[in-house]
């Protein structure tokens, strides 16, 4: 079975958003493979290590330094890896998705898992255009997969409690959600192997199909949120008391 | 005349207040844009809507009354089948599970763009302007789309009710059939009755210094009184105190309540990306320099397991049921 992993590179989570001029500023970033990506490629290696996962292979769309987070998923055990190179261009779900699925077509994939969302743009949209463009069926956000054979039984979460249990005959795109088991780290001989592991460059312009960027993030700011800071003093009851004063006559929610 | 859809939700015919929200907004826009305002609802009861959506300007529900087992290729390819028959230049839904998924895979299908979990959203010469929160809610994006059919998700919690009665027709919608080679075999409940926390209007949570799952009682005991829904931190559902379902966070929910009260919860950066936009925060901690103090409007420096059963009678006193 051949396993595919669409991942993105994204800043780590901790990263401060630093606004200048309605842009973000992207000098003191410290770039890293999005969370829930990484959950996709522990989900592949899965697969490898049970002996159902013949290749895994890893395809991102992006500028030059995407390369470093494809050399991170292939230490962490995947064995090659594909570079769509959009050298800056301006990208969105639909360009990204278009992207990816071409490169996806040509490589008889039966199971591509990527991130239910990426960590900066929150958009989870691509994975699914994927699915569309490859003619797939996908399921998302997923917490817990069983392969079976020939198929994938895909948990799902919705809203009051529940779980969608979905069966799903390969070829898929399965949205990945945090996991039962963190990532695997990328041992210091995964890392020494990756270097020589392929990893194949393409150009964004000749897997695009002429499709064209149509959803523009035109400017950027940051969040006004003026608290109260308003500390209530007095014992446990008293403060309670006064607490829930200031909810309905102040604030007014309760 | 091109259409504004909206893709409502509702239980056995009880629309989703986030739906209410999304046509309340949908009407103001189908109105400055000279658009007619149509629904599409999935699932029995489909047909039910009409008394709700018709105070909130729809003029016409598509009821798909058929479709009752969840397929995102199918419920897709319908939305976007009546995308095309009905002109719809507009369509919006919500950013629930259900509306993120299905919007998304028809954007795709359709070949157009989509701005998801909007918190804001305008139409300017005829096409749509949004904001969305990113990293988190670290930052928010202005955006424009460019396509000629043009959609959008809205974050549920945010949009303001706003009625504005109209007469609806209910048509009944049943789409050409599509394959799929993914099948729902069942859905399993975790727990029972429990509101989506993405829904929910006031919430209590805890962190993991509650101590262990029996001491939740307090914070439900405490929710009852506020009507209010009950999280947790992380910490919490790592530990085992309570279920993921509950867990407000980064790689939980992101919830939009008037009053989130956070008991025994640091603030670490991750859990603030959960809550941040609640309108009103309450800390209730004994750590006078946990963070949480910084991103709260109300706090009190104090143990929990002593304030919040005074909160709770405070509550009664002054809640009616």
């Amino acid at each position: 079975m051949k396993v595919g992993v669409l991942i993105k590179q994204v800043p780590d989570t901790a990263s401060k958003i630093v606004v200048s001029d309605g842009k973000i500023d992207e000098s003191a970033f410290k770039w890293v493979v999005s969370p829930y990506d990484e959950f996709g490629i522990e989900e592949a290696l899965k697969l490898k290590d049970a002996g159902k996962a013949t290749e895994v292979v890893l395809i991102s769309c992006g500028p030059a330094r995407v390369v470093e987070a494809l050399r991170q998923g292939l230490a962490m055990g995947a064995d090659r890896a594909i570079h769509i190179n959009s050298d800056n261009a301006e990208l969105d779900p639909l360009t990204t998705a278009t992207a990816l699925a071409a490169v996806a077509k040509e490589e008889s994939f039966n199971i591509v898992f990527a991130g239910k969302q990426a960590v900066d743009d929150d958009c989870g949209q691509v994975h699914l255009g994927v699915a569309e463009f490859l003619g797939w069926p996908h399921v998302s956000p997923v917490e817990h997969l069983d392969l079976g054979e020939g198929f994938v039984t895909a948990k799902r979460p919705i809203p009051g409690g529940k779980t969608e249990v979905h069966k799903v005959t390969l070829p898929a795109v399965i949205g990945c959600d945090k996991g039962p088991k963190d990532p695997r780290y990328a041992s210091l001989p995964g890392i020494m192997k990756a270097k020589s592991k392929p990893l194949a460059e393409k150009k964004l312009a000749d897997v695009l199909a002429g499709k064209t960027v149509e959803l523009k993030n035109t400017s950027v700011s940051l969040p006004k949120q003026e608290r109260l800071h308003k500390i209530i003093e007095g014992d446990a009851a008293t403060a309670a008391k006064e607490l829930a004063r200031c909810l309905r006559e102040d604030a007014k929610v309760i | 005349m091109s259409a504004l859809l909206i893709v409502v939700e509702h239980t056995n015919g009880t629309v989703k207040k986030y739906s209410l929200e999304l046509a309340s907004k949908a009407a103001e826009l189908a109105a400055k844009c000279s658009l007619e305002l149509i629904a599409l609802s999935f699932g029995t009861g489909a047909e039910n809507t009409k008394a709700e959506l018709e105070q909130y300007g729809v003029k016409k529900i598509f009821a798909a009354s058929s479709f009752n087992t969840f397929n995102s290729e199918q419920y897709s390819a319908a939305l976007v089948q009546l995308m095309q028959e009905q002109s719809a230049t507009c369509v919006l839904g919500s950013a629930s599970p259900f509306g993120k998924d299905v919007l998304g895979r028809a954007a795709m299908k359709a070949n157009v763009a989509l701005a998801t979990d909007c918190i804001a959203i305008d139409c300017d010469g005829g096409k749509l302007k949004a904001k969305r929160p990113i990293f988190a809610g670290k930052a928010i994006v202005d955006v424009s789309l460019e396509s000629k059919v043009q959609m959008a998700t809205l974050r549920p919690n945010t949009f303001p009710l706003q009625a504005q009665a109209a007469t609806a027709e209910v048509v009944e919608f049943t789409p050409a059939a599509v394959a799929s080679r993914s099948e729902l075999l069942n859905v399993e409940e975790s727990e029972a009755g429990v509101m989506d926390l993405t829904e929910a209007d006031k919430i209590i949570s805890a962190g993991r210094s509650i101590g262990n799952a029996d001491n939740f009682k307090m914070i439900y005991d405490c929710a009852k009184a506020l009507h209010a829904s009950v999280g947790a931190s992380r910490a919490a559902v790592d530990a085992g105190y309570i279920g993921h379902d509950h867990q407000v966070g980064q790689t939980g929910k992101t919830v939009n309540p008037s009053l989130y009260i956070a008991c025994g919860i640091s603030g670490a950066i991750q859990h603030l990306a959960g809550m941040r936009t609640s309108k009103i925060v309450v800390a209730i901690n004994k750590d006078a320099d946990a963070p949480i103090f910084q991103h709260a409007d109300y706090g009190i420096v104090a143990d929990m397991f002593e304030v919040v059963p005074e909160l709770t009678k405070a509550f009664h006193e002054l809640i009616s049921e």
